[in-house]
């Protein structure tokens, strides 16, 4: 028995360890020269070669590109969470028989494929002159709006008619009842509701690279462009894409026990 | 509050707004102009069926359709096996079940762009060395033929998305009582028959989420697609949100990309909801 559960935990760390290994191979290889990547391509570097980040952090323009992801993505989240929690809100307190159709709206709504409406949105869209970071901004909004206040809706049911009541009772108007009372309440469902659309528009590369230029460019829009320039490079495009991937290994190891939290309660529901 | 509070309007009307101008306008005023010469600044004429016509003919589209329709097929099933597998590795009582299960899952967190360039340099670069170390001639040209830029591809969002599905079934497994096992070893049930009989049916319910997500999902894939074959050789490893991409981008044809877009849309629609239909019903019959 004791053996058997030997056996088990040494086939699971080594599943494991084939799972990380495009990951070793990516870093491993970006410390190697161009040379060495051709005859050594699995052994740890020789020769250390720093100078294959220091290239590809200029040529990636790292710091601005890095900046232009942090502004679109925060400002992205804050709004969805700002926006679909009070949608969230009106729409559990409200029994009616609209306020159920404009949910199912926007369930519905997650069926549509991106692919199936960028066309007329990026010509409608640039036909009064909003292909730019907040376009942009707004698009993530309708995008990630949907799935948002199904989550806040569903959570909704578990926070009592009654805390409303006392407020408006208190003096209270609506908005500050939601944003005092109710806000605080579902933060659990907003770290849901950020953590799963960060993912998704952090990474996003299809989107963007229709609405944004060259000078506000995200880290995936500015990853394809310098791919483009070092294909046969190896040893600057791995060093390129290493770059990429720390702020999200860094995130990670911060939130590790949100993000997989998150996801669960995101996918179940 | 009620329908004719103003504040319940108020509330509503930030993402109303958004969901309009974003997703319904778009796709009403896509549909339109699916049916006419429009070019992306002005329609000239109505020419009905015409662009819906043509692709039934269209080569590129539909091999591309066909392809993305292999693609999900195999895809699904490999990543509810992988993650079913995954999940019932990392529940087991192991002293690295909290390491691996932030392992497995990582691949999730990166973009399938910078996921699809790193595989590009294994199947490329590192295949091709073990292939001559080893004497396998199997690892040699990689990406370069269609078959193995389709395995590739597999391969790249297996990896990927595993770990996503993972997540799924561990919330699931976590759920079944303990009681439940043990009392089937009790009764001498082996491992086989206590999944089969126990954990199996209760984790039905996980294949409607999983199978929902995991076809949509690669029904839908672009950036995994651009950056590890973008579509070569010869456009045989093209998929559908590809092809859609470049006739109306590369090629400027917008009425016609946007006819292929209504299509793909109610694809993706019908597959979606025949699903949640049959999983629904399935699991109430058990």
């Amino acid at each position: 028995m004791k053996r058997k559960t030997y056996i088990g935990e040494l086939f699971a760390l080594l599943l494991g360890l084939v799972w990380i290994a495009p990951f070793y191979l990516m870093i491993v290889n970006a410390f190697k020269s161009k040379k060495e990547i051709f005859t050594d391509v699995l052994g740890l570097p020789q020769e250390v070669q720093t100078s294959n980040f220091v290239e590809a952090f200029i040529d990636l323009d790292f710091v601005r590109s890095l900046t232009n992801s942090i502004i679109v993505s925060v400002v992205s989240i804050a709004i969805i969470v700002f926006f679909s929690s009070m949608a969230g809100y009106a729409l559990a307190r409200n029994k009616s028989k609209l306020s159920s159709i404009i949910l199912l709206i926007f369930v519905g709504a997650m069926l549509i494929p991106f692919q199936s409406v960028m066309i007329p949105l990026v010509s409608l869209f640039g036909k009064v002159d909003m292909l730019n970071q907040a376009g942009l901004i707004f698009m993530y909004l309708g995008f990630g709006s949907s799935l948002s206040i199904f989550l806040y809706h569903g959570s909704m049911t578990g926070i009592s008619k009654s805390l409303d009541e006392a407020a408006i009772i208190d003096g209270a108007n609506k908005f500050q009842t939601f944003r005092h009372i109710i806000f605080p309440l579902l933060k659990p469902i907003s770290m849901t509701v950020g953590i799963l659309n960060v993912i998704w528009i952090w990474n996003d590369y299809l989107l963007p690279s229709l609405v944004l230029n060259e000078n506000n460019a995200t880290i995936p829009l500015k990853m394809f462009y310098f791919f483009g320039q070092y294909t046969k490079q190896w040893h600057l495009a791995l060093a390129g894409l290493t770059i990429a991937i720390i702020p999200v290994i860094i995130g990670y190891f911060i939130a590790q026990k949100q993000i997989l939290a998150g996801v669960s309660e995101g996918a179940v529901k | 509050m009620r329908n004719r509070d103003l504040s319940f309007w108020l509330f509503l009307s930030p993402v109303l707004l958004a969901l309009a101008l974003v997703v319904i306008v778009p796709l009403l005023y896509g549909t339109f102009y699916s049916f006419t010469d429009w070019d992306g600044l002005r329609a000239t004429r109505f020419i009905g069926f015409e662009n819906y016509s043509r692709l039934i003919h269209d080569t590129a589209f539909l091999n591309s359709l066909w392809f993305t329709i292999k693609f999900s097929v195999v895809t699904v099933i490999l990543l509810n096996f992988f993650g079913l597998s995954l999940a019932l590795i990392v529940t087991r009582k192991l002293k690295s079940a909290n390491l691996l299960r932030t392992v497995f899952f990582m691949p999730n967190l990166i973009g399938g762009l910078i996921l699809g360039f790193i595989w590009q340099f294994i199947f490329i670069s590192v295949f091709s060395d073990i292939g001559e170390a080893l004497g396998i001639a199997g690892l040699q040209g990689w990406l370069s033929t269609t078959t193995t830029g389709f395995w590739g591809l597999v391969i790249l969002t297996v990896w990927q998305m595993a770990g996503y599905i993972m997540i799924i079934y561990i919330a699931y497994l976590q759920n079944i009582p303990n009681e439940l096992i043990e009392a089937a070893k009790i009764d001498g049930a082996n491992s086989f028959q206590r999944f089969k009989n126990i954990t199996f049916p209760l984790v039905a319910p996980a294949f409607t989420v999983s199978m929902f997500l995991t076809l949509s999902t690669s029904f839908k894939m672009y950036d995994q697609n651009l950056s590890l074959t973008n579509g070569g050789p010869f456009e045989s490893t093209q998929m559908v949100a590809m092809e859609i991409v470049k006739t109306a981008f590369s090629s400027n044809e917008m009425a016609y990309g946007q006819a292929k877009a209504v299509v793909f849309f109610l694809i993706v629609a019908i597959i979606s909801l025949t699903q949640v239909y049959y999983n629904k019903k399935r699991e109430v019959d058990m």
